[in-house]
């Protein structure tokens, strides 16, 4: 049999293809296949091959077993962090690869403009959470998976749901998001008599995809470099100065953060406290006008409705292809590491297809003072005449700690206080005259002891502050 | 085929992060195109899928396999009620459903019998993916799609090595994205109108306000002037003289009463790019093997579009643009006020308009040379391909029947690569060898562990 039209115009005849449609769509129903574990001939022929044979390239420690599989199959749990453009993938990956104890999380929605990578998701599944359709997918299509959903903020689960899995891996959007399941897997390691237990540790593999750039990295934490050792490898976010936006715009962005910024809170278009929310079309129509009006007053052209919603996003572009590479990448990893069949990435990927294809991977080093993941007590050096803004500012411009906004608390006589915390506003009110207050005049001592606390960390960092004057 | 609104829009919503790389034109390419696969293996069907999803017209795949446990084990577009059924049908099904866009065919049959019965099924599609074909009917299609002149691309996995070899003749590029291109500023040889801007300045009368917030761009070129005078109309070159010349800028950051120097950000951002900014405006080599290519020097009836603009680029380049390319018109944001970067960006636009212009006018008379109308390149076409004129790129690739030829093979040089393990060489080898074992018995080469 063959359906293969002798031109273009006959392949895309509609007639033709919404018959043909029609057609796959009734089968599809009927082909359910839900509840089903049953495995049938030859299903793992392929990753038994890799674990059941050694060669040349397998680990020099790996030794063939029919027991593998079945460890894959059965006991080894996987957490897979994000359901998007990575997350579809890598749970489709995982699956195929014989794992079928996975939990997934993901706090978003899906939205049209997923679909064009997302294939997990359909245009009927707009709205829904995407841990719960890609999971229900997944369930469906690879019989005798379990993958378990769970529509939350990875923040919502403690060390006693992490503790529970072999192997983390992510597809994250945010390096906040990064740094915090990094802390939290640092903070599951054992170090007994300064010796770190090696069965404590929680392999991290990282995946990240911008366009057609990609990269993929494996972390094993409290050994090799983890997400805060390296925080320079990520470009700073782009934010243009206020003076440009407020009174000297030169390009269409400028006009467009105008704008968001200024205009929109001042003129609370849709009513008093209703944000700017860039998923609603009527808000970002309104910000396109605006940034036209004041294009027009500086003469600035190129203002669209594509680059509104961008700038007001800050969306990132995203295809299929460098998703897949990278899943595929981070995939094969996990599958090393659970397998110890063959060596894993040691221990960062590169991946850019812009121009041609290139690839690069080299070894990340560990940052002996990483405030994340090492074990030694961070130092904090000030003049006791410096300001406690100023420990403020240097908690969150240096390069190695980025925080956004930490909060700082001591202990003194015998007793908790809080020396400023921005993220609730009556405690912010109240502990701001401190942030003007020299270390000195706030009490603080040569030696004393401040934990900080910061959306970039599940636990409280402790420094010991040293008075260099 | 005419979109109504609400489809456009939808598709639009849809592929909105693909467009933001490649643009609206780029998405109609993809439309346009119709893919061949063969073998609906796990690779395949993989490649597929990443086609599918960002829209590709259409696609048909072409397996004579019948659906196997394996296969199903191992691919994500093949169920359990496919055993049996032929592959490229059973895979055609999951595939499409992935997007409705999109036109999804197969054929059941092999690519041996399609090649032996019918060559020139292979001719109606823009391109072909070849997944695990041995090397006698690749080197069979290869040939026939290197004569039709359709990109052959050949793709195999095996274990964790994966490998692509990609057939074209001639591919042309002419938005290639670079990553970080130098800007086209002209500093070294500012035109008229870019000349008569930079005169209109006088950096020493100004008020605070405007010294401190005219473009680097100028600030450097006022400077350059006065280098310029000084140092026999030679631009700064050796590292001292850049040196040299920057502090010449810093010099010029006016000071308070006090004597300590103002925050004057656009005099750092000059300073910061003395190093690029001076860098001989000139075409590289790349854009000049293209304007000496023989499809560029020898323009027939059959030469492309890209050929054609190249050679009235090159007609630009050697007369109006007296040795260099139309300017590009693009100036990188810069500490300034509105008015003033506006002004500037104009210039550059405006020049880079004009310039495009007199090329028009060589590809209108190059197009009447060759008999093709004067409708066939847009004025659109024209704008980008100067824009880009720095960024053309061409990439060719040797046939396949010359890699397999053993005559072309360097030996001594394949030789010096075996001794060490790593090294990519010993893996092509060794596929090759995988590959020449089926051919001589018929199966690929298994061990069988006694366990």
């Amino acid at each position: 049999m063959r359906w293969a039209p002798e031109n273009m115009a006959e392949a895309l005849e509609p007639e033709k293809k919404r018959r043909r449609i029609e057609e796959l769509t009734d089968k599809m129903a009927v082909d359910g296949g839900c509840g089903d574990t049953g495995d049938w001939e030859g299903r793992w022929n392929h990753v038994k091959k890799f674990l059941e044979r050694s060669g040349p390239f397998t680990h020099p420690d790996f030794e063939p077993s029919t027991e593998s599989l079945g460890f894959l199959l059965n006991t080894c749990k996987i957490l897979v962090l994000g359901a998007g453009g990575l997350g579809c993938e890598l749970l489709k990956n995982l699956a195929l690869s014989g794992f079928r104890q996975i939990d997934v999380i993901d706090m978003d929605t899906i939205d049209v403009s997923n679909l064009n990578r997302q294939f997990l998701f359909r245009p009927k599944d707009v709205g829904r959470p995407k841990a719960e359709v890609a999971a229900e997918f997944i369930n469906s299509r690879i019989p005798g998976c379990n993958v378990t959903p769970h529509f939350k903020k990875i923040q919502d689960f403690d060390e006693t749901f992490y503790k529970q899995f072999h192997i983390v891996v992510c597809g994250l959007d945010s390096i906040i998001a990064r740094r915090w399941i990094n802390g939290m897997l640092v903070s599951l390691l054992n170090y007994e008599d300064g010796a770190l237990d090696p069965s404590s540790i929680i392999p991290l593999i990282d995946g990240g995809t911008e366009g057609f750039k990609g990269n993929a990295r494996v972390i094993l934490p409290g050994m090799t470099a983890c997400i805060d050792c390296t925080l320079d490898l990520y470009p700073p976010q782009i934010n243009f100065p206020m003076c440009t936006i407020a009174s000297m715009p030169r390009l269409p962005e400028h006009c467009i953060e105008y704008v968001r910024v200024l205009q929109w809170p001042k003129e609370q278009p849709f009513g008093d406290g209703v944000t700017l929310d860039g998923d609603d079309p009527e808000h970002i129509q309104w910000v396109f006008h605006k940034a036209l009006e004041r294009g027009a007053q500086f003469k600035i052209t190129g203002v669209t409705y594509r680059l509104t919603q961008g700038v007001v996003k800050r969306i990132i572009p995203a295809v299929a292809s460098t998703n897949a590479v990278i899943a595929a990448s981070c995939a094969t990893e996990v599958f090393k590491l659970a397998s110890s069949a063959y060596n894993p990435l040691n221990n960062y990927l590169v991946f850019n297809d812009v121009d041609g294809l290139y690839t690069y991977t080299f070894e990340a080093e560990r940052k002996d003072n990483c405030f994340a993941c090492s074990p030694v007590t961070q130092k904090l050096q000030f003049p006791s005449s410096a300001k406690l803004q100023d420990v403020l500012d240097f908690l969150k411009e240096t390069s190695s700690l980025q925080m956004k906004t930490p909060a700082i608390t001591t202990t003194m006589n015998g007793k908790n206080k809080t020396l400023y915390l921005q993220t609730i506003s009556s405690i912010e009110e109240r502990t701001r005259p401190n942030l003007s207050r020299t270390l000195k005049e706030l009490g603080l001592t040569d030696g004393q002891e401040l934990a900080v606390a910061d959306v970039t960390t599940p636990q409280t960092v402790l420094f010991k502050l040293h008075f260099t004057s | 085929m005419a979109e109504t609104m609400k489809v456009k829009a939808t598709k639009e919503q849809k592929y909105d992060r693909q467009l933001r790389l490649w643009g609206d034109h780029g998405q109609e390419a993809l439309e346009n195109a119709h893919v061949c696969l063969i073998n609906a293996s796990a690779t395949g069907t993989e490649i597929m899928k990443n086609l599918v999803l960002p829209g590709i017209g259409a696609f048909t795949i072409v397996d004579g396999h019948s659906v196997s446990g394996e296969d199903v084990g191992n691919n994500f577009f093949l169920t359990k009620t496919c055993f049996g059924k032929n592959r490229a049908y059973a895979a055609t099904e999951l595939l499409q459903e992935l997007n409705s866009d999109v036109s999804g065919n197969f054929v059941e049959e092999s690519p041996e019998e399609l090649l032996d019965n019918d060559p020139e099924f292979f001719q109606r599609f823009s391109m072909v993916i070849a997944v695990q074909l041995p090397e006698s009917t690749l080197l069979k299609l290869s040939t026939i799609l290197w004569n039709a002149g359709i990109p052959l691309l050949v793709c195999r996995t095996y274990g964790l090595v994966g490998y692509m070899r990609l057939l074209t003749k001639e591919h042309t590029v002419v938005e290639s994205h670079p990553d970080n291109a130098l800007e086209d500023l002209r500093l070294d040889k500012p035109f008229t109108s870019l000349k008569k801007h930079f005169q209109s300045f006088e950096l020493e009368n100004m008020d605070k306000k405007d010294h401190s917030h005219t473009p680097w761009i100028i600030v450097i070129a006022k400077y350059l002037e006065k280098w310029l005078s000084e140092n026999n109309n030679h631009l700064p070159k050796l590292s001292k003289e850049k040196e040299a010349f920057k502090e010449q800028i810093r010099q010029g950051i006016r000071k308070s009463e006090t004597g300590a120097p103002e925050v004057e950000e656009n005099f750092e951002e000059a300073i910061k790019n003395v190093n690029t900014a001076l860098n001989p405006t000139k075409i590289s080599s790349e854009v000049e093997s293209i304007f000496n290519d023989e499809q560029c020097c020898n323009l027939t009836t059959q030469t492309s579009s890209f050929w054609l603009l190249a050679r009235a680029v090159k007609q630009f380049v050697e007369n109006e643009g007296h040795g260099n390319l139309p300017v590009r018109g693009t100036i990188p944001d810069m500490i300034a006020d509105s008015d003033k970067f506006i002004k500037l960006q104009n210039i550059y636009r405006e020049k880079a308009k004009e310039d495009a212009a007199v090329v028009s006018n060589y590809v209108a008379s190059l197009l009447q040379s060759v008999g093709r109308p004067s409708e066939s390149i847009s004025e659109q076409e024209i704008r980008l391909f100067c824009k880009n004129a720095a960024f053309l790129r061409v990439v060719r690739c040797r046939s396949l029947a010359e890699e397999y030829n053993a005559e072309n093979v360097n030996k001594d040089e394949i030789s010096s690569y075996m001794d060490n393990p790593d090294n990519e060489m010993v893996l092509y080898l060794m596929l090759r060898a995988v590959d020449r074992f089926y051919q001589q018995h018929g199966r690929y080469p298994v061990i069988i562990d006694k366990m």
